[in-house]
């Protein structure tokens, strides 16, 4: 998994509320075995027309959203379906970063698995964020997770809380997997003593 | 201070503790399927590791299987799906239902069927509805890929501790009330989002005469209500189901686990962080007409007005809604029509949820130019229902009778809904595209899906005759 420590980058608004995972990626393209080339399905069904073609209204589709590595979201974001997919096509995309008033659980525990950093902010701030950007007064955003704080390109900084454990695998770009079998002995220590029914087949 | 039952099979199950919060929990049962598999089985292959514990593992196929002839699976890219599963399963040494079996199925109506879910456990699949094993008091939830590969290779997962919620539904269930009216009654009223971050667990008046089949459709929709898991304490109708399944404990293990489950419940003094009540006597059959599961209300109801919004953002979230499914606001909901029907998926696609159904439809026809369907949960209720005669009723009523899968609650397979089409629904999510792209999804119970076949529009169920049995 990639690290991230700090990243720099465009950012893109989304003011919809609940946008579930059938919206960022749509299920005609969860059949692949493969777990990568999802970007381009990346919110099908919004991004473009029945016939192929660009819907221009679509936040991803204009040319100030072009590039964008960092999503400015808005409240229970990534809710619904499990689907890791999801955020396959959001780092696929190139997204990077995703913020939000609120975050769905999965949605929130799969970011972190795939090198995606989700932030939850207060709500007020993230519309006040919404409104300057939309008004034009800042692109970019650099995003410190060592420090954890946002800070805009007209300097607004704005402090997140992040879980501990996943901020030190994240930045250190760690594979749980490989953590877990650190633990091989408990793991083996806790199955000698289950109850039965835990496991009888 | 006492403890909640969900901290009490949490406390069960942590194999390590880290300072920082993280708590590795040890994972009793793993349901697998075929779409959020694959890249677990290939990320195992590629570090040359195995399946911890097959026999804790379970697989078998229902999103992408074809529900007229489940073995003619004519999408390439689903066919490849599919088998991969089957050679994964092989390899790995996982035992699978596959199309052949008599127990394949919907994975969340499966692992009850055969006994594998069991209170006290904790139940992992990558799929959101893994919820509904909580109504047998276990601690079930879904995962991502990532961590059904973690669980594959270690049995266990990391975990941070979730919040408690507990959800008191006080009343008895009226004719025509179903536990879907009372879930999605209970959505629409505080919101998609209100459980994020929580574990529920539903308690009050109303589930000691709850059937465990009703538990479960409450429990599977706890993640449209936002939470983590949902669960309900075990009791005498919890052992009662379980007892006798082809995976539950025999002999002395059965008497030893009984004596365990008895001790599975929330103590007098434990605290949730949140705790509400739920009155159910005064509900009404629910309809959704939006494009979120909280967007709905009574079948007598109207279609809100944007306008009538308490904030910009449900103002927006409204418009937005009612424009996708093509409804006017103060449109009578019993004055929607509906082209389709699809009676199944995890939430309903069950023996009393076909009998339900069936008993509304007995004697009568489906309307012109609607399409009705009913798709059982599994081969086993597909079965149950046929000795029953239950298919010869919806036949008769004209009704198609398909074979098992998640079919047109997700429209993975083949059965879509054209778009700007309408559906009346027993499953449980209806965003935009969900049934087919352009489809536009109301969820219901399956009375009411049944009865919206028969009228050609929402109806309420209230008002059908029907024949020895209270909907």
């Amino acid at each position: 998994m990639e690290p991230l420590v700090k990243h720099e980058g465009k950012v893109v608004c989304m003011n919809r509320v609940n946008v579930d995972t059938d919206q960022i990626i749509p299920k005609q393209f969860l059949k692949r075995i493969e777990r990568d080339g999802f970007g381009e399905f990346l919110f099908y069904d919004w991004r473009y027309e029945p016939n192929g073609n660009p819907r221009p209204s679509f936040e991803l589709n204009t040319e100030r959203a072009q590039g964008a590595s960092i999503l400015l979201a808005d409240a229970n974001f990534g809710c619904g379906s499990s689907r890791e997919h999801a955020v396959w096509a959001l780092q696929d995309y190139g997204f990077r970063v995703v913020i939000a008033p609120s975050i769905a659980d999965i949605f929130f525990n799969n970011c972190f698995k795939n090198g995606v950093l989700p932030i939850v902010i207060d709500q007020q701030v993230r519309n006040e964020l919404a409104q300057s950007h939309e008004r034009g007064e800042w692109e970019r955003m650099t995003v410190n997770l060592a420090d954890q704080v946002l800070e805009t390109d007209h300097g607004q900084r704005i402090a997140f809380d992040v879980d501990s454990h996943k901020k030190y695998m994240l930045m250190n770009g760690l594979d749980d997997i490989g953590l877990t079998l650190q633990y091989q002995a408990e793991i083996e220590a806790y199955e000698a003593k289950r109850k039965a029914y835990q496991f009888v087949y | 201070m006492g403890k909640t039952l969900f901290q009490k099979i949490w406390d069960a199950h942590v194999v390590k503790q880290l300072e920082d919060g993280q708590a590795l929990l040890y994972i009793d049962l793993h349901l697998v399927h075929e779409v959020t598999s694959p890249q677990a089985f290939a990320g195992l292959r590629f570090a040359n590791r195995s399946v911890r514990q097959p026999t804790q593992t379970y697989a078998t196929m229902d999103h992408n299987v074809p529900t007229v002839n489940p073995s003619d699976v004519r999408d390439a890219i689903a066919k490849k799906q599919i088998e991969t599963l089957m050679e994964n399963c092989r390899d790995f040494n996982v035992s699978l239902a596959d199309l052949d079996s008599p127990h394949q199925g919907i994975v969340h109506v499966i692992g009850p069927e055969l006994g594998l879910t069991l209170p006290g456990k904790t139940i992992v699949c990558g799929d959101s509805h893994t919820s509904t094993h909580g109504a047998f008091g276990a601690l079930a939830f879904g995962i991502g890929t990532s961590e059904v590969e973690h669980v594959l290779a270690t049995q266990c997962l990391w975990q941070t501790h979730p919040k408690t919620m507990r959800v008191q539904l006080n009343g008895s269930l009226k004719p025509g009330i179903t536990a879907k009216d009372v879930i999605l009654g209970l959505i629409a009223k505080y919101g998609v989002n209100f459980g994020t971050g929580h574990v529920i667990e539903y308690a009050g008046t109303l589930i000691p005469s709850l059937s465990m089949e009703q538990r479960m459709t409450i429990c599977n929709m706890s993640i449209e209500f936002g939470a983590r898991a949902g669960l309900i304490a075990p009791d005498e109708t919890t052992i009662e189901y379980v007892k006798g399944r082809a995976h539950a404990p025999q002999g002395e293990a059965w008497e030893a686990a009984v004596a365990e489950w008895k001790e599975l419940r929330s103590d007098a003094d434990a605290q949730f962080d949140v705790d509400i009540v739920f009155d159910i006597d005064d509900l009404e059959p629910q309809v959704t007409w939006g494009t979120n599961p909280g967007q709905g209300g009574s079948v007598n109801g109207f279609v809100p007005n944007p306008a009538d919004a308490k904030s910009d953002v449900e103002r927006r979230a409204i418009a937005q809604a009612l424009e996708y499914m093509g409804l006017e606001p103060g449109t009578r909901i019993s004055d929607i029509p509906i082209q389709h029907v699809f009676i199944g998926s995890c939430t309903n696609a069950r023996i009393e949820d076909l009998r339900l159904a069936a008993a509304v439809v007995k004697g009568r026809k489906v309307a012109d130019g609607v399409h009705a369907m009913v798709v059982p949960g599994s081969k086993q209720v597909k079965q149950q229902a046929e000795a029953e005669g239950l298919d010869k009723i919806f036949k008769e009523a004209g009704f198609e009778w398909r074979e098992p899968g998640c079919s047109m609650c997700l429209g993975m397979n083949p059965d879509i809904i054209p778009a700007g089409e309408r559906s009346a629904s027993t499953s449980n999510r209806n965003f935009e595209g969900r049934q087919g792209r352009g489809a536009r999804t109301h969820l219901v119970s399956p009375a009411m899906a049944a009865a919206a076949a028969i009228a050609g529009h929402f109806v309420d169920v209230r008002t059908f005759e029907v024949e020895g049995v209270t909907a």
